[in-house]
């Protein structure tokens, strides 16, 4: 088998290469891509818990649905922001949306 | 009739009172306040003619102890001073006299001072109430039975004084049209004079009295007189003498400035600055005769521990009186002004009174003062009556002839008067009689020729040129001179041809004005009668026992001396004769005779030998010059200087303070504190840009060094 | 070796590389809809990934729901927002920092997890994982069916949200 510590070192990647797209990107979409990776990641190191420490229970598997539930659920919802938004300021570079400033 | 010495209080209260009430409220009714006035003024006279009764009627025992009414007033550690009222046999002689005499001015006072006129005085309430205060202070002087008392009722007089001859300093400008300026300056003048002058009298005269106090413990006279007290004064010696002639010296330095003696007498010439009543209550009949009367009710005290009157305190009163009753009648030779002439003759008249007391013979000094008050008085009211006619006369007829300012006093602008002013002339004329001394009929003659016959008598007992022959020729002499002044005023003023328009125009005054004199000038001519000695000198009777209780002064009469009669009376008539004939038919810009006889001496007689100049250069000045020292010594060099610099200091130090708290403080700390504040905040807050990607990496930094740290530790 | 288990690990990299070099194909590069394809990519990969961990459900989930629906979504929102970045560059100011942070947690993540003794299960456990759908759906249905439900009504909510917020405001 795969080592566990394989599977780990590559969710890990995965993540980071995700929180570097969340971080840097100017476009709205790029940043909600960004958090899919690492949602991504974050499954696939549950999964891998599952697998290699408790094969008999299946609540990585259920922990995983329910995460893979919560990422469309705000995939959608993060998407109509980005639409209402667009539309209201014409512009989907997060940069704009500095209201908050000082 | 004892009951009425309990009215005795009244006497001085009932004027004090008229003041309090003329000033607080009537003050704006000009009529109703000369009326209060002299309403309280006839109580006054009724009470005290009561009390007089009463004296006579109480015998011995009242006259020579007298009555006395006591209260405690001050307490001093102690002891207490006590102070009260006493009447005897002096006090009611003066009591006869005072008020009335108040009373007949003051009646007077409203004619002078024009009630009712169109030109009435605009401050005649004023006037009046000063008048009942000065009343209110005489009388009060006359019944204390103590130092104390006499000596506040003293002072009252002396300020009524300065009031009054200053009458004429304040104007009120919006009732008179036209002020003369001369006239203010000098009314100021005369009554800072006036005061100031008998003030180093009134010093001597406190010192005397702290003395008395300190080594007896009293100022009540009965007490003061007990033989024992005097000799525990005498066994005291302080600088050379016996402590109690010190103090009778240091009191008779008080009466020589109230009874204008050499040499504090230049305040009175000038006091004729004020108006004629005043002239007339206070510095002939009153105010003047109150250093008299002191020396008169202390006289134990001058006599004290020596015989007879060889005492060194009574020989200095009698030398000072002689010289004093000398030179005045010489200096009233040279004067032109009428008023000025009768204020040197009652300088002199009043150094025959001390002269008199001063060879002991306490009766005559008296009795000359009481006779000398009614024609004196009678005499400045009748010159004050000449001014008014003067003054009507120049309003009536303005003289073509008078640029400038016209004198309405000057007698040599006047002459016939008698013909223009009759009721004036007569009672004047029998005020001149008593003056003079014209024989028997007149009061005059009989106090005058007592006080002669006194001298005369101690000469012979003492024998050659002793003080009692100084006295006498001075007297005697001084006589003369009086004689002769009078003559030449008479002359001038009533006889000759009217020398000036206004003389011309002159009218009589009203009856206001000339009936008060002539009661005076009855009083001048019977006054004399009561203690002439073929009629049994009541006087001495009635006030000679005194001092009895002192067992140190008896006033037995003195016989009748025929030569002394004779010489005075002779003095008299030749002195107003030839005065009279002399300068009947003066010619106004003409030299007068006596300038014309005497040159040289006659300048210096009318320049009152100098003595007001002499006084100028070796007092006035150095104290000016003193003064000015302090002055600058405390504005210019050193005390203001030091305390501007103090407060430069101040000023500095609170600049500093300022700057320090501006620039430190305010901008430094505060402001800076603020400013720091702000930089900081607005530096800070450009963390928050409103960007979560930068929000989310601070984050992610976070994570990484609590993370990191972790692993470390 | 026996070769099940290179093979296994052969597949393992291809799919690594798949997985990895989509993620990086998404945050790196200009043009927007490529970034979605690499993502679709990369999503591809993790389906190769739960396959071999012997996850097929979820396997088959994260293809339907992942790959035809989010990404799809994604797509769609791309399309309807285009053009008007244009040629603006995609990275924002502090990338590099963000490239340092990323790359420091990952090391540090690295570090971490080599040193952690995992509870491994035994050899026997290993080799029998318990694969039945059936028995993930009683645990759905027993244990967790409030979450169940509560992810139900999170749904929903979604929906509903999303609905709202995307709507055309009437003017």
């Amino acid at each position: 088998m795969i080592p566990l510590y394989w599977w780990l070192i590559v969710a890990a990647a995965l993540f980071c290469i995700g929180l570097y797209g969340v971080l840097s990107r100017r476009n709205a979409i790029g940043v909600l891509m960004g958090i899919e990776l690492m949602l991504n990641a974050v499954n696939v190191n549950l999964v891998a818990f599952w697998r290699y420490i408790t094969p008999q229970a299946m609540t990585g598997q259920v922990f995983a649905i329910f995460v893979i539930t919560v990422a469309a659920a705000e995939a959608a919802v993060g998407l109509a922001i980005i639409i209402a938004a667009y539309r209201r300021r014409d512009t989907v570079v997060v940069d704009d949306m500095d209201i908050m400033r000082w | 009739m004892e009951f009425i010495f309990y009215l005795v209080p009244l006497i001085p209260i009932l004027p004090l009172l008229a003041f309090a009430a003329v000033v607080l409220f009537t003050h704006r009714n000009n009529r109703l306040s000369s009326n209060i006035v002299i309403g309280a003024t006839v109580l006054s006279t009724l009470i005290s003619w009561l009390v007089v009764l009463a004296t006579i009627s109480g015998g011995e025992s009242v006259q020579a102890g007298g009555w006395n009414l006591s209260i405690p007033w001050l307490p001093t550690g102690s002891t207490t001073l006590n102070i009260g009222f006493m009447v005897d046999g002096f006090t009611a002689a003066m009591l006869f006299m005072v008020p009335f005499v108040c009373l007949m001015i003051f009646i007077y006072s409203q004619g002078y001072m024009k009630l009712g006129q169109p030109n009435q005085d605009p401050r005649y309430a004023r006037f009046f109430a000063y008048m009942a205060l000065f009343a209110g202070g005489m009388l009060l002087l006359v019944v204390a039975n103590n130092l104390l008392l006499l000596f506040i009722a003293w002072e009252l007089m002396g300020l009524c004084s300065y009031l009054l001859i200053g009458f004429w300093s304040f104007r009120d400008r919006d009732h008179e049209e036209h002020i003369d300026h001369a006239q203010v300056g000098r009314a100021r003048a005369a009554a800072l004079k006036a005061f100031i002058t008998t003030r180093i009298g009134d010093v001597l005269l406190f010192a005397g009295m702290a003395l008395l106090y300190s080594y007896t413990g009293t100022l009540i006279f009965r007490d003061i007189f007990r033989p024992e007290t005097l000799e525990s004064l005498q066994s005291i010696r302080l600088l050379g003498m016996p402590a109690v002639t010190l103090i009778a010296l240091l009191i008779f330095g008080g009466a020589v400035g109230k009874s204008a003696q050499f040499p504090l007498h230049v305040w009175l010439p000038d006091a004729m600055e004020g108006p004629t009543p005043v002239s007339a209550l206070i510095h002939a009949a009153t105010m003047v005769a109150a250093g008299v009367y002191l020396v008169a009710r202390t006289l134990p005290l001058f006599i004290a521990g020596f015989a007879g009157v060889d005492a060194p305190a009574l020989y200095w009163v009698a030398i000072i009186g002689a010289i004093t009753a000398f030179f005045g009648a010489t200096i009233g030779l040279a004067q032109d002004d009428i008023k000025r002439v009768l204020a040197y003759s009652t300088i002199s008249q009043l150094g025959y009174m001390m002269m008199a007391l001063g060879l002991g013979g306490l009766v005559a000094g008296i009795f000359h003062l009481l006779t000398h008050a009614f024609f004196k008085a009678l005499l400045f009211l009748g010159s004050g009556s000449v001014i008014h006619g003067m003054e009507h006369g120049h309003h009536a007829a303005p003289s073509e002839q008078e640029k400038g300012h016209f004198n309405p006093n000057d007698i040599k602008t006047m002459g016939g008067l008698r013909h223009k002013m009759p009721r004036t002339f007569l009672p004047y004329m029998a005020g001149t009689a008593a003056l003079i001394g014209f024989p028997i009929i007149t009061a005059g003659f009989w106090s005058k020729d007592e006080i002669l016959a006194e001298a005369f008598h101690l000469w012979q007992e003492t024998g050659g040129l002793s003080l009692p022959f100084w006295v006498w020729l001075a007297g005697t002499l001084g006589a003369f001179i009086t004689a002769l002044y009078m003559g030449r005023q008479t002359a001038l003023v009533f006889w000759g041809q009217p020398r000036h328009a206004a003389a011309e125009h002159a009218h009589e005054s009203p009856p206001s004005m000339t009936v008060p004199l002539a009661i005076l000038a009855v009083f001048a001519i019977i006054g004399g009668y009561f203690n002439a000695p073929f009629l049994g000198s009541l006087l001495h009777h009635f006030m000679g026992e005194v001092h009895e209780a002192s067992e140190v002064v008896s006033s037995a009469a003195v016989p009748f001396q025929p030569v002394v009669a004779l010489v005075s009376s002779l003095m008299a008539i030749l002195g107003f004769a030839l005065g009279w004939a002399i300068y009947r038919n003066y010619r106004l810009g003409e030299v007068e005779p006596f300038q014309r006889w005497l040159g040289p001496v006659f300048t210096l007689l009318r320049n009152k030998y100098y003595v007001d100049e002499l006084y100028h250069l070796i007092i006035i000045r150095p104290v000016v010059w003193l003064a000015n020292q302090a002055f600058n010594f405390d504005s210019r060099w050193v005390v203001d200087p030091l305390v501007n610099l103090m407060g430069a200091v101040g000023r500095l130090a609170s600049s500093f303070s300022l700057s320090f708290d501006q620039v430190a403080v305010d901008a430094g700390m505060v402001e800076g504190t603020a400013k720091a504040f702000n930089a900081f905040g607005g530096w800070l807050r450009q963390t928050q840009t409103g960007r979560a990607q930068n929000y989310l990496l601070v984050v992610a930094v976070t994570v990484l060094l609590l993370v990191g740290l972790y692993l470390y530790l | 070796m026996p070769i099940s288990q290179i093979v296994q690990i052969v597949v393992f990299v291809v799919l690594t590389a798949m997985t990895l070099g989509g993620g990086l194909g998404v945050v790196l590069g200009r043009n927007l809809f490529h970034n979605a394809l690499f993502m679709v990519l990369s999503f591809a990969g993790v389906v190769g990934y739960y396959a071999l961990l012997d996850a097929g459900f979820l396997a088959g989930v994260q293809l339907l729901i992942y790959i035809g629906a989010i990404a799809i979504l994604i797509l769609f929102a791309i399309m309807l927002s285009r053009g008007i970045m244009g040629r603006q560059r995609q990275s924002n100011q502090q990338w590099w920092i963000a490239a340092l942070v990323a790359l420091l947690i990952f090391v540090v993540l690295g570090v971490v997890l080599w040193q952690v003794e995992w509870p491994v299960a035994d050899q026997q456990a290993l080799s029998s994982p318990s694969v039945a759908i059936s028995q993930l759906g009683m645990e759905l249905m027993g244990p967790y069916a409030i979450p169940f439900e509560v992810a139900s009504i999170l749904l929903l909510a979604a929906l509903v949200g999303a609905v709202i917020l995307a709507r055309e405001m009437p003017e």
